[in-house]
């Protein structure tokens, strides 16, 4: 086995240029002036308004749905209802790398038999003005028939729970089971033997928890415009995390051909999953291509919240064992997670990563995918990850507690390392976590005095990132600069990235290199940027792309200098013959640029490829809390993120990954929650009573850049978006017990339950 | 219904337009002037991703009626940049890679900027309150604070 | 001979086999092979499953050589925020 050193060695190029350095990213200039055209931001002459209807209740049949009214008004150019899409078959079909159920999907984007939760659409117009829309309708008729509903994930597994639907038998179960239920799915991994492991145990620690629904709350909310021809070719501007995906969705649900729809990415204001799916699209490209005019479609915050990419309410039970030295013998865990109106909570992740950063021989994960009466979720950051890791790392600190050993201890005793067999089968190859748990340990941070009411807690996260389908083209100009074409859209610096790596390849300066993220008819299919794969897979194409470059400008030199190919090489910016005496001159990239028109034509560089080699990128974070016994508010008060990136080809944008994951873990920590009422309707669909955190509420976090390099990749990198939501759910509820003495079972610990906490005193809350 | 005829300075520029008794201020400079740049994340105030300053004072153009700033002085993200010479503040983001999407980016500079006008030695807890009004769902705020008080040093430095 | 281990859910769909060796060049014969014998599991093994070959993870990845004596896991598919 090698080691970590020696992994180290292997994997770290000396002498970089570019790749580890912070220049200004390419597209920064056009955001920093207001430039930067986003969802919202394109206009078309004669461009319509398109606005929907959506159900105000969470769970009803639609009797009938009558448009003529509304079709009738002055200004109306076309009403879309449930009959403009075609039903489609129930099934789980790939669909650019992720599996796709397009019967529920047609009916998230149009309610059809039912309105399965508040805010699902169910009619659309479009408009000369925003006016005619909003009174169009109020002229549509719907007839509905409330039902019962259920919210809650535990309440919605009752076998006399309001059934969302009717034909839904729980699959993973063999036999399966006759009745139909909310229960979509249960899952399970063993590893070793569980039960064993616990009577090795001197001490068991068994936990509940319950983890509130949250949204992933980007500050730009959907939005798109269509426009769709007489000969129904179809154009698409849209704020995607992949407009590839978008446009096999839409191509589906509305029946086109894919090459007659064409899909430009928009700057993209926020999405952590979010905009990984479709809503407003397939129906704004429906009302255009009734209407024959450009159709555009922005969502409001309330419906952002009411209609858009949730992620799950969790209820989550635990127990661990462990000897009197601090070894954890066996693990097990329960998982329910609310799917939202349609299956597919991210169940499947969330069971493999829950006991991840422990090397455990013994442990058994069940999982359950939950229908319920709100938006079916979309993906969130380390979809599935920080509700069960969560609940682990709370009882591995309540271990460490109860054992008088120092939580981080007592992780690095049990810590997975290269070799460490997952519960979900295969072996770890390098990973960073005992890396980062010595950063923690040696941390300052770590031993800094506290003040009375305060408290500092720790935890760890993993995640696993993905690869994919990525395509990558490098265009060089006759003047020696280059265009590198991607198809991953940029929502956090990516281009820079990208740009840094062609740069490095390439030997020329950053500056010099321009990107753009290409439309869907320019650049061949590109998965989504999400999973943390734009940096790692992206990169890779455009590592490949630049690297079919050089070997043109190659062989170009070696005509010119009428040599044997193999006798070229590329080095510094320039094509260079071995060392002899009479060895020509140099050419540099822009000498072979200028003449590459009489050299055989254009030099580009081009790359598509399945990008495989992902590595995992783990975490440790360690955060102080102060507690107001007043007022049950509780204050980050001090924050240090580690985690390793593998490689960070542009620090800052790794550590503002680092932060901004962070924050958005403190909010899910101490704030965030959907409200609902008893009838089944959010109570709190707005910035103000949804609260994420604001510049007041947290401090300056510090980040530890741990690089354990990725062998896989040229650079060594592993995707490092995800894994820092994670940590802070425990570590805060950590650093709260070590505050009060309490230990917090519900998330978030906002300040009325805190108070109630406190006022019932010490104990379970 | 009857559009209103507004005259109004927006980035030292006189405009006229036309608009709708009930559209915003940020309907109108986004949809009838053409300036995206301010960015709508909620429409109720929340967000601060409108923020344009009317009269050197900070306010959220979507709470704000178009017909309100007849006669009155606008100053959006589009008149932030001198000529060619980024504002100190637009060019600390840069460097301190204080946006990641950027559509919270016009906001935050309008609003920093208007920080610094009325205080332009402000504490970290200064620009934390000031700007607790504008939200940034990418970067956790810690390169956004260390921007602004970089920005506020050079234009003191000047 | 490759060493097929295969998850619980997958395993009721393949009489129970928690383990299976196979001889398989590529992962598409490794799955081929596997649909042929257990027709159960060949449904969700062309709805797309990820596939570890000694603890690197590919996923749609058909061509992708399985040495002789590797230890082979699969996996649900992993998506990401
Ligand atoms: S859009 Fe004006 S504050 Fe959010
Ligand atoms: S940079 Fe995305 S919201 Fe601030």
């Amino acid at each position: 086995m090698a080691t970590t050193e020696e992994t180290r060695a292997r994997a770290v190029r000396p002498n970089l240029t570019w790749v580890g350095t912070r220049p200004v990213r390419p597209d920064g200039v056009d955001k920093v002036t207001g430039r930067a055209k986003f969802g919202a931001d394109l206009q078309l002459p004669g461009m319509l308004v398109g606005r929907m209807l959506r159900s105000p209740y969470p769970h009803a049949r639609i009797r009938s749905i009558d448009t003529s009214k509304a079709e009738g008004l002055k200004g109306v150019k076309a009403a879309v209802t449930r009959d403009d899409f075609e039903d489609l078959p129930s099934e789980f079909v790939p669909a650019g790398e992720m599996l796709v159920n397009y019967r529920d999907m047609v009916r998230n984007v149009m309610a059809r038999e039912k309105a399965l939760y508040e805010g699902h659409a169910v009619a659309a117009v479009a408009a000369t003005s925003a006016a005619v829309a909003r009174q169009a309708l109020s002229l549509i008729e719907v007839d509905y028939e409330p039902l019962p509903h259920v919210i809650d994930v535990l309440e919605a597994m009752e076998p006399d729970a309001p059934l969302l639907h009717e034909d839904l038998v729980t699959a993973g179960v063999e036999p399966p089971p006759e009745a139909p239920s909310n229960i979509a799915k249960r899952l399970s991994f063993t590893l070793g033997d569980s039960e064993a492991g616990l009577e090795e145990a001197d001490l068991v620690v068994e936990r509940e928890f319950t983890t509130r629904p949250v949204h992933q709350a980007y500050i730009e909310p959907h939005a798109c415009v269509a426009n769709v021809s007489e000969d129904d070719y179809a154009e698409l501007w849209c704020t995607t995390q992949g407009h590839y995906v978008v446009r096999a969705f839409c191509a589906k649900l509305l029946g086109l051909d894919i090459s007659k729809l064409r899909v430009t990415a928009s700057e993209i204001g926020g999405g952590f999953g979010g905009k990984t799916v479709v809503y407003l699209e397939p129906v704004a490209l429906a009302l255009a291509r009734k209407a024959r005019r450009p159709v555009k479609m922005v969502m409001s915050r309330e419906e952002v919240f009411l209609a858009s990419g949730p992620a799950p309410g969790t209820h989550v039970w635990v127990k661990m064992g462990a000897t009197r030295d601090g070894r954890i013998t066996a693990a097990e865990a329960v998982l329910k997670y609310q799917a939202g109106a349609f299956q597919g909570s991210p169940i499947t992740p969330g069971a493999m990563c829950a006991f991840a950063p422990y090397a455990l021989e013994n442990v058994k994960v069940t999982g359950y995918d939950v229908v319920t009466n709100r938006p079916k979720v979309a993906s969130y950051r380390a979809p599935g990850g920080p509700m069960s890791e969560y609940a682990v790392e709370c009882v591995v600190d309540e271990i460490a507690k109860t054992l008088a050993i120092d939580p981080v201890e007592l992780r690095l005793k049990n810590a997975a390392r290269e070799g460490t067999r997952t519960v979900y089968g295969p072996k770890f190859g390098p990973i960073g976590l005992i890396e980062t748990l010595e950063q923690a340990e040696h941390h300052d941070h770590y031993r800094a005095p506290l003040a009375p009411n305060q408290g500092r807690g720790v935890a760890c996260g993993f995640w696993f990132n993905i690869g994919g389908e990525s395509c990558a083209s490098l265009h060089v100009n006759d003047d020696g600069t280059v265009t590198l074409t991607v198809g991953t859209p940029d929502i956090g610096g990516s281009r820079a990235s990208l740009c840094l790596m062609a740069a490095e390849e390439l030997g020329i300066d950053f500056e010099k290199v321009q990107p753009i993220v290409a439309d869907t008819s320019s650049l061949g299919f590109t998965f989504l940027t999400a999973g943390s794969r734009s940096t790692f897979a992206s990169g890779l194409a455009v590592i490949e792309a630049t690297r079919d470059a050089v070997r043109q400008l190659c062989r170009r030199a070696a005509q010119i200098w009428e040599l044997p190919e193999e006798s070229v090489r590329w080095q510094d910016g320039c094509a260079r013959s071995e060392e002899s005496e009479d060895a020509p001159e140099p050419l540099s990239l822009a000498e072979l640029a200028t003449v590459a028109g009489k050299t055989g034509g254009p030099i580009v560089g081009h790359a598509q490829l399945n990008a495989q080699g992902v590595a995992p990128s783990f975490g440790t974070h360690i955060v102080d809390v102060e507690v107001d016994r007043e007022t049950g508010l509780v204050t980050v008060v001090r924050y240090t993120a580690i985690q390793d990136a593998g490689k960070a080809i542009h620090p800052s944008y790794v550590e503002g990954q680092y932060q901004g994951g962070a924050v958005q873990g403190i909010g899910w920590a101490l704030n965030e929650e959907y409200i609902y009422g008893e009838d089944g309707r959010v109570e709190n669909p707005s910035f103000l009573d949804y609260r994420i955190p604001v510049a007041s509420d947290v401090p300056m976090i510090e980040t530890v850049l741990v690089e354990v390099p990725n062998p896989r990749h040229p650079y060594g990198v592993r995707g490092v978006g995800e894994t820092p939501i994670i940590p802070p759910l425990a570590a805060i509820a950590n650093a709260v017990e070590s505050a009060l003495g309490i230990r917090f079972s519900e998330l978030p610990m906002s300040p009325p339950r805190v108070l109630a906490a406190i006022h019932e005193g010490a104990g379970t809350a | 219904m009857t559009r209103l005829h507004v005259s109004a300075t927006i980035n030292g520029d006189p405009v006229e337009f036309l608009c709708e008794p009930e559209q915003t201020l940020l309907d109108v400079l986004r949809d009838e002037l053409q300036l995206t740049g301010s960015k709508e994340g909620c429409s109720s105030g929340d967000c601060g991703a409108c923020s344009v300053t009317l009269d050197k004072r900070l306010v959220c153009a979507c709470l704000v009626l178009g017909a309100e700033v007849e006669g009155h002085s606008v100053e959006t993200i589009e008149g932030m940049a001198k000529g060619n010479k980024l504002h100190p503040l637009q060019q600390r983001f840069l460097e301190h890679a204080a946006l990641q999407c950027g559509v919270c980016t016009p906001g935050f500079l309008v609003a920093a900027r208007a920080l610094l006008e009325t205080n332009p030695d402000p504490t970290e807890r200064d620009v934390r309150y000031w700007l607790a009004g504008n939200l940034c769902r990418c970067t956790g705020y810690d390169k956004i604070v260390r921007a602004v008080l970089e920005a506020a040093s050079d234009i003191r430095a000047r | 001979m490759a060493r097929v281990v295969l998850t619980p859910n997958l395993s009721q769909l393949a009489g129970g086999e928690t383990e299976v060796e196979l001889t398989a060049s590529t992962i598409r014969q490794l799955l081929r092979e596997l649909g042929d014998r257990y027709p159960e599991l060949k449904p969700h093994l062309d709805e797309g499953v990820a596939v570890a070959i000694d603890g690197q993870i590919y996923q749609d990845a058909w061509l992708e050589p399985v040495p002789p004596e590797s230890e082979v896991h699969l996996l649900p598919q992993i998506a990401g925020g």
